[in-house]
């Protein structure tokens, strides 16, 4: 009679305890993309206040502007990670990941194409999108959030592309997209009940005062707003450097060293064959210097003046050309001679006297 | 306790705070790592991501016009 009722009493237990179990709700996790702006700050926040446990992705592709020839070029610097500035104010983890190598695919063959310049807006959001689904999966979170708001962005940020980036993200409905959501049908984390559909949002449009409205209420006062997104690759100077790469190489490829040069100092291709990278300031021939045994260089010894990177098979009337150029960027630029160290990147060196070019002669379209 | 050394000069934000957090998950609590670097922004973005991880930063500044932090690492982690 004792075994009976222990065995009883171990199946109420076990009943209670899967009653108990069956109303307590399980603690939802969402993985947001944060890029440092006020569009995925909103979005995570808004699921965070649904009680839902939270934390941020920040990809680095190494076309992230984050202040990266600020910090070069200011070494007083000190300018903060907006993702990281978030998190910290959203009081979220933040995993920040280097997706440089696998990301080299999407910029060189972009299956939707390009938007401005060599922006790969929705092969880039979808990979974007696909690498936190991968993330959500290994770590065991349930759905994925982002700042997309629709029709805010050209390409990626439509009616018609919201579906594609869900598809081929391979996210499908378990992508939440906060601010817009009531203008989508309903995903996964909503009929479900994990956040609550009436708490979210109908943002649309290019108009960011919704966002900014929104702010307010919750109380966020400050926030980056990067003009125009927030990636180089939509910059106009910096991938027709990008281009000029691509076509005195023969191929579409890059490293990482390729895309952060192209961001430092002055480029100029006065010949098809060479190109000169000029730094700006002394933060720049700093920088530069760090790449000294990689490259051909100059080095201005009579006078102060910038480290000069040469990229290219140079002849001695090339290395001549190069360094009258590079005199013109120097104090020595109204001097009748200007000298120089030229040096390989196995050792040997060379002295070298030119007169610096005058202004006229350095043609616009060397510049690139 | 083990004091590590993670040399990512010459490499720009965010790639000092990348190397910084992919070392730390392999250190043990109490562990310490010094960090050196060139971008001055990772005399910001270190601290900053210690700050979310609680991480205890023990010293940072400059040293013959290089920079570096050097953290110790959290007992737990703060979120869990």
């Amino acid at each position: 009679m004792r075994h009976v009722n222990a065995t009883l009493f171990a199946v109420l237990v076990n009943k209670d305890w899967r009653h108990i179990m069956e109303k307590t709700p399980k603690l939802r996790k969402a993985v947001a993309l944060i890029s440092g702006g006020l569009d995925s700050m909103l979005a995570a926040r808004v699921v965070k206040d649904q009680g839902v446990h939270v934390e941020g992705l920040n990809f680095f592709t190494g076309f992230c502007v984050e202040g990266h020839t600020h910090a070069i070029r200011n070494r007083k610097g000190g300018k903060r990670n907006n993702a990281l500035w978030v998190a910290e104010q959203l009081g979220i983890r933040l995993h920040i990941i280097d997706v440089i190598e696998e990301y080299k695919d999407v910029v060189i063959n972009p299956r939707h194409g390009y938007g401005a310049n060599l922006n790969p807006c929705l092969d880039c959001k979808s990979f974007m999108v696909g690498k936190a689904r991968e993330w959500m999966e290994h770590n065991g979170f349930d759905f994925i959030v982002t700042g997309e708001v629709v029709g805010q962005r050209p390409m990626s940020q439509r009616r018609d592309t919201f579906p594609v980036i869900a598809r081929e993200s391979g996210a499908n409905d378990r992508l939440l997209r906060p601010l817009c959501a009531k203008l989508q049908p309903p995903t996964l984390p909503e009929r479900k009940g994990w956040v609550d559909r009436e708490g979210l949002y109908r943002f649309s449009g290019r108009s960011r005062k919704p966002q900014i409205r929104l702010a307010e209420t919750l109380k966020i006062d400050e926030f980056s707003q990067p003009a125009g997104g927030c990636c180089f690759l939509t910059d106009a100077s910096y991938t027709a450097k990008m281009k000029d790469m691509w076509q005195a190489r023969g191929e579409r490829s890059y490293d990482l060293d390729d895309i952060m040069l192209l961001k430092v100092g002055r480029h100029l291709r006065p010949v098809a064959h060479f190109k000169m990278i000029i730094a700006r300031d002394e933060g720049e021939t700093n920088y530069l210097l760090g790449y000294r045994n990689r490259f051909h260089h100059l080095v201005m010894t009579s006078h102060g003046g910038p480290l000069t990177l040469l990229e290219g098979q140079l002849s001695d009337d090339d290395l001549s050309l190069a360094a009258k150029i590079a005199a013109r960027f120097g104090q020595g630029r109204d001097a009748a001679e200007v000298s120089f160290l030229a040096v390989t990147p196995d050792g040997p060196e060379k002295r070298l006297s030119v007169a610096p070019l005058k202004p006229n002669q350095i043609s616009d379209t060397w510049y690139l | 306790m083990s004091l590590h050394h993670l040399d990512v000069r010459n490499l720009l934000c965010p790639m000092p705070v990348i190397r910084t957090q992919n070392q730390v998950a392999d250190l043990a609590p109490g562990d310490e790592l010094e960090v050196l670097c060139t971008d001055p922004g990772a005399l910001t973005d270190i601290p900053a991501w210690c700050r979310i991880e609680g991480h205890e930063v023990v010293q940072s500044g400059e040293r013959n016009g290089e920079f570096f932090v050097r953290l110790k690492v959290a007992q737990s982690s703060v979120f869990y």
